[in-house]
């Protein structure tokens, strides 16, 4: 990632390169025994616990009938996502998902970039202490949390926004549960939560640009607007290319969490995301081969954008995303 | 020309002063609303509903003392401190091993194990696979449900490797050639150096599992076992909201207050918290490796 591995030149030293020869490989394993015994148990838990449900995943290609088990049921090719791609709610699903990934990228990534740089420019050391102390706190908050502070200030009964609404004489709005709104609630809500943790990377990045060139800016007479714009942008514009990158990676989560408590039957249409709709067909449905199917499939695809994201930040940046 | 130079900067400082206060004023106030909400008493409430700012004499902790009064609430706080204890401890154990063996870079076999870790990190088969396999296990009623699934978390095991390969080499040579195993290497060289690192990362964890909502409902199905969010939720959406809490005619605050205080109480072990996490990020140990 950013921080480069400070040790890696010591570890591959020329002291390791003259010893390989002189050894077997089965008394270098029996040297390294230790680390083996230690990287045992976690390694196991890998096995049973990430390696288990993906051997599960293979009901995804079967008619699964709990009573025959995983691999007692027979295959089905891929008719379960045939059945996926040809129904009704694909699109709708797919462009759920889309609108919120990409809507909330477009509106928070600008905003996070805009108050880094204000951190980062002002002059107020305190104010800036303060002020990311605050901004970073949403974002260690559950989504049942967030829900309890969206109903204090959205609900139509005692909601402050609807308070304003009413004093202007206004009808009270139930934004969380009419499909006109619920979107914008989704959108900036995570906005609300999310920006401030946001702006770590960018004030990191902000924070490694050389103060000579600011020196260099001041000589020269720049005003501080310029200064943003020709020293401060383009030293983190790397860094909004890996995270946009990143983001479009991991375009098909739109924030599973989130849209499962916010979100109820009025809103579906507007509000219901392939991870929540894979929830309740799959739990509360029991179509467990055609909800494994789906999330297969969302898995592939996510797979497959990581890996063009990682190839094209190489490209772009010279470094991956990993 | 100096002038104008100096006014320029001035004028850019107060417009960066007043765009952080309103930043500050967005995120402030829809919590203040969630406290004023909590301590609005009823009388205030039906008279004018939820005030903007409560004059002192007014605040009421009585929707607090409801909440806590009932058999519920105690009991999933309980359960809460249980999942995220025991979670954190497993997480821990299971996480520290792994960073500090990926650390060593000469370790035959280390592109392996990258592999096996990340492959998971990157390709995720989605819900259903993991819930049959947990149900198969017989986890269902049981906390190993929600904390074994999760418990190693592949970025927190990156920011712990890349701490452990910034220790110095020369302690771990020592250790060796005193005749120490890896394991007391680690125990007795290591882990009182990573300090830092440890907290940090366990408090990670601990928010996690204390945050953790969605598995708890999949799994738990036994009410007693119920954990805070999974209450709170439960009340927020009304769903038989006279099992876990005394509201009826006789009630001395509203559904709102009840409301608002439940998430308070379960947003201060958060933020008492909080700022001992915080420590560690600001500082920029972590920048860099902070990525989603």
């Amino acid at each position: 990632m950013l921080v480069g591995r400070p040790c890696a030149c010591l570890q591959s030293g020329p002291l390791t390169k003259m010893r390989i020869p002189f050894q077997t490989s089965f008394k270098a394993i029996f040297r390294n025994r230790w680390f083996y015994i230690l990287a045992a148990p976690t390694l196991i838990y890998f096995v049973v616990f990430k390696y288990g449900p993906l051997w599960n995943a293979q009901i995804a290609f079967k008619d699964f009938k709990p009573l025959l088990g995983v691999m007692g049921s027979p295959w089905s090719g891929l008719e379960n996502l045939d059945a996926f791609i040809n129904s009704f709610y694909f699109s709708d699903l797919i462009r759920n998902t889309v609108i919120f990934s990409v809507a909330k990228l477009v509106l928070g990534l600008p905003l996070a970039i805009v108050v880094a740089i204000a951190l980062h420019e002002t002059v107020l050391k305190r104010m800036r202490t303060f002020v990311q102390t605050v901004i970073y706190l949403p974002h260690f908050l559950s989504w049942v949390i967030m829900f309890g502070i969206l109903l204090a200030v959205l609900s139509p009964g005692s909601g402050l926004i609807n308070d304003i609404i009413r004093s202007f004489g206004g009808e009270p709005i139930a934004f969380l549960t009419s499909p006109e709104w619920f979107r914008q609630v989704v959108i900036f809500s995570d906005i609300w939560k999310e920006t401030g943790w946001a702006t770590i990377l960018y004030l990191a990045a902000l924070l490694s640009i050389s103060p000579e060139l600011y020196e260099a800016a001041a000589v020269d007479g720049a005003s501080p607007w310029r200064r943003i714009w020709h020293i401060s942008l383009p030293g983190i514009v790397p860094v909004i290319v890996l995270v946009t990158l990143l983001r479009l990676g991991h375009i098909m989560d739109a924030g599973f969490n989130q849209i499962f408590v916010l979100y109820s039957v009025p809103v579906y249409s507007v509000g219901d995301i392939i991870d929540t709709w894979v929830y309740r067909q799959g739990i509360l449905q029991f179509q467990f081969s055609l909800a494994t199917a789906v999330g297969f499939f969302k898995g592939v695809i996510g797979l497959g954008l990581i890996f063009s994201a990682h190839q094209i930040a190489k490209r772009l940046t010279g470094q991956g995303l990993y | 020309m100096l002038r104008s130079r100096t006014r320029d900067a001035l004028g850019m400082q107060i417009f960066i002063t007043l765009f952080l206060v309103i930043i500050l004023l967005i995120i402030a106030i829809p919590v203040w609303r969630v406290i004023v909400t909590a301590f609005t008493p009823l009388d205030v409430y039906t008279k004018q509903g939820v005030p903007f700012f409560l004059p002192f004499d007014k605040w009421t902790t009585h929707a607090f003392e409801q909440l806590l009064t009932h058999s519920q609430f105690p009991r999933a706080m309980v359960n809460s401190f249980t999942i995220t204890l025991l979670g954190t401890a497993i997480s821990m154990l299971l996480t520290v091993p792994l960073a500090y063996v990926l650390s060593n870079h000469r370790l035959p076999g280390r592109g392996f194990i990258v592999i096996l870790v990340l492959f998971t990190y990157l390709f995720n088969p989605g819900l259903i696979p993991v819930y049959l396999l947990i149900t198969k296990m017989g986890l269902i009623n049981n906390y190993l449900a929600i904390i074994l699934p999760p418990a190693v978390n592949v970025t927190n095991t990156l920011i712990m490797m890349r701490f452990f390969e910034g220790l110095p080499d020369e302690l771990k040579e020592a250790s060796r050639l005193d005749g120490a195993t890896e394991l007391q290497t680690l125990w007795h060289v290591i882990l009182p150096l990573s300090k830092p690192i440890l907290l940090t990362i366990g408090l990670f964890y601990a928010v996690f599992y204390w945050n953790e909502f969605f598995t708890p409902l999949l799994y738990l199905t036994d009410s007693k076992l119920m954990p805070l969010p999974v209450l709170l939720r439960n009340i927020l959406i009304s769903a038989g909201f006279n099992e876990y809490v005394d509201y009826n005619a006789f009630s001395t605050s509203t559904i709102e207050s009840l409301r608002s205080a439940g998430v308070l109480l379960t947003m201060i072990p958060m933020v008492l918290v909080y700022p001992w996490i915080q420590r560690y990020f600001t500082k920029g140990n972590l920048l860099g490796s902070v990525k989603e």
